[in-house]
């Protein structure tokens, strides 16, 4: 099968695409609704715990991080995917990324959006966030440049920087292409500005092109580095489980599955909803399947290597702790991360299931479960059982309102990415007509055009 | 002499290509081959081989970038941490070059970053304003030529591109 047919017209793909900003299908607003009013139960929980203090979140010494911190990680590891689409898979050629890029570019910048509210959050005193950032205090003192904690700041303001303008210089030809066929109005005043005046002359391809793969491979090491250094929060500090070697590559294999799972829910979603049919098309979902299950097993055997390095290690407390995990009152949810992040993901390597989109559905919602409730595996249990027994405490378990505020994280993500898919072109119009007329002349030149022009 | 601009539109790329390498050929007078311009829904790579290599300066903008990225960061980190009168570091390195290099590092990319979408901008002459002749043709399926030439090639120019089946040809009004 083929990933996109080579004859589709090039003017079809602008009208299919420009149409998705104007008509989708009534699914579409159900989820926006949907999204709202999950997102409106965050906004709640977080007034409430703002009038009253952070004492609402349940969360108390020895746990100095809980929920929200875990869903942070959580958050800065979706982001990855994107990355992985636009850059990784661009820099190897692998054309069969340029139907999907758009949105998994898109899903990049609003995880990280989201994860940034979780900081705040997580602060209380919303009015003091600025605190994170390295600015001398009052007192003429910087920061602590050597705390992971300040170099997290600055990575993923780089991160979330640099992803916006990689998103928006990528789009450039498309918001012309928007520009030049939406009707007057908003839209059209909108496309105009953002699109800066883009002609399609061979001086703007031809820089557009170096500036484009540029920023792609500045993005790989930025994603790899901001990954290492939410693990370098851990594994640099003391605490029992958390002083891993193997943190880093951990993190980042983590955050790039937990991405590929959240693109395989988003493509279906998108799919039904824009009538993306042709576009995103089953061979290019049981690519990225095959990708996602790969790096599964890789996140897989990082996973037992933890479990390894902890067990053989000989530090008691760190092996304790693992103990706890598997025994004590978070055994439900580290089995569950295990079923869901190691098990689950072997549904994918069965041939029938690879385009079988309920199945997918499903499959991929029980990963994203699994890899958030590796993030609070990995965050609350070595709170629960520190180096000291006076300072165990199995049995705290965060309130309802941090639990609403995680909820509507979703909420607020899901709102972020629905509206930029109905206000900008979720699949990239200019990047499908390449992909269409490079198999095209391969075709043409005798090749198998179902493996594509790379 | 005045000059004026012309835009011939194609079916596709080949017959675009042949145009211009008829054009090339033909050395009109009046006509300097570098105020041609290639207008496409798509990034054509082949376009190199006919009109020559012009230059895409960019990742020049990227090395000053990120190298003034990295320094800024590794200075404003070390003259902060160096004002030691205020942080006392009990006998550590007052410069800590490990650490150090973690936000060096972010700064060299962020630098990289930002230089490289102003030099993006700088050399792709964006924002611009529109060209003169300009068809919402070219963001859908045909290839635009745009040439800038005096009036006395006009005419020259327009029979190369009704050779290569151009589908329509527009023409700035003579000034």
């Amino acid at each position: 099968m083929k990933d996109i047919r080579e004859d589709i017209a090039w003017a079809k793909i602008n009208q299919d695409v420009l149409k998705s900003l104007e008509n989708p299908r009534k699914l579409y607003w159900v989820i926006l609704f949907a999204a709202l009013s999950i997102f409106s139960v965050g906004v709640g929980c977080e007034i409430y715990q703002y009038n009253v203090g952070m004492g609402v979140e349940n969360v108390n010494n020895p746990h100095v991080w809980g929920l929200y911190i875990a869903t942070f990680i959580f958050w800065i590891g979706m982001s990855h995917s994107g990355t992985l689409l636009s850059a990784i898979l661009h820099l190897m050629h692998a054309d069969w990324r340029k139907p999907i890029y758009r949105f998994a570019e898109a899903m990049t910048t609003f995880s990280l959006m989201t994860a940034g509210l979780f900081v705040m959050v997580h602060i209380g005193r919303l009015w003091q966030f600025y605190y994170s950032l390295p600015y001398p205090n009052e007192r003429g003192i910087w920061p602590n440049f050597q705390s992971p904690l300040l170099w997290d700041a600055m990575a993923i303001f780089t991160y979330l920087s640099s992803s916006i303008l990689f998103l928006y210089v990528g789009m450039i030809p498309d918001l012309a292409i928007a520009r030049d066929n939406i009707h007057a109005g908003w839209r059209k005043k909108l496309y105009t500005a953002l699109s800066l005046g883009w002609e399609g002359t061979d001086r703007q391809w031809r820089n557009f092109r170096v500036t484009y793969l540029t920023i792609a491979c500045f993005l790989i090491p930025l994603a790899v580095s901001v990954h290492s250094i939410v693990a370098g929060d851990f594994a640099m500090s003391q605490q029992p489980g958390w002083h891993v070697t193997s943190f880093p590559p951990y993190f980042v294999a983590g955050a790039l599955y937990s991405g590929c799972a959240a693109i395989i829910t988003l493509f279906i979603i998108l799919r039904y909803v824009f009538r993306f049919e042709e576009y995103m098309t089953l061979p290019i979902l049981k690519k990225t399947v095959r990708l996602t299950f790969a790096i599964a097993m890789v996140w897989t055997y990082l996973n037992a290597v933890e479990f390894a390095s902890v067990w053989y290690s000989h530090d008691q407390a760190s092996k304790d702790v693992l103990i706890q995990k598997a025994t004590g009152p978070f055994a439900p949810f580290w089995w569950g991360m295990i079923f869901c992040g190691s098990v689950v993901p072997f549904v994918l390597s069965i041939k029938r299931f690879q385009t079988n989109i309920p199945v997918l559905f499903a499959v991929s919602l029980l990963l994203n479960l699994g890899m958030w409730l590796e993030r609070w595996m990995i965050v609350a249990p070595t709170f629960s059982h520190g180096y000291y027994p006076w300072t165990w405490d199995h049995y705290q378990w965060p309130s309802i309102y941090a639990w609403g505020m995680v909820f509507a994280s979703f909420g607020w993500f899901t709102l972020l990415f629905m509206i930029f898919c109905k206000v900008f072109p979720s699949v990239s119009m200019y990047e499908v007509k390449e992909m269409v007329y490079h198999r095209k002349l391969h075709a043409a030149k005798g090749g198998n055009n179902s493996q594509g022009a790379h | 002499m005045s000059q004026r601009h012309i835009l011939a539109l194609f079916n596709d790329f080949e017959e675009a290509e042949g145009a211009i390498r008829a054009l090339r050929a033909a050395k009109i007078d009046g006509f300097n081959f570098d105020d041609l311009t290639l207008k496409s829904p798509i990034e054509h790579h082949e376009v190199e081989d006919i009109l020559g290599e012009r230059s895409a300066p960019v990742q020049r903008f990227t090395l000053v970038g990120a190298l003034m990225g990295g320094l800024l960061g590794f200075f404003l980190i070390s003259g902060a941490q160096a004002n030691f009168y205020s942080q006392m570091k009990g006998g550590k390195p007052i410069v800590p070059f490990p650490p150090n290099f973690v936000l060096t590092y972010e700064m060299f990319i962020l630098g990289g970053v930002f230089i490289s979408i102003l030099g993006f901008l700088i050399c792709a002459g964006l924002p611009a304003k529109r060209s003169p002749l300009y068809s919402a043709k070219v963001s859908e399926d045909q290839i635009g030529i745009l040439i800038k030439a005096e009036d006395k090639a006009i005419e020259k120019i327009k029979s190369v591109f009704v050779t290569f089946e151009a589908l329509e040809i527009q023409e700035e009004a003579g000034k």
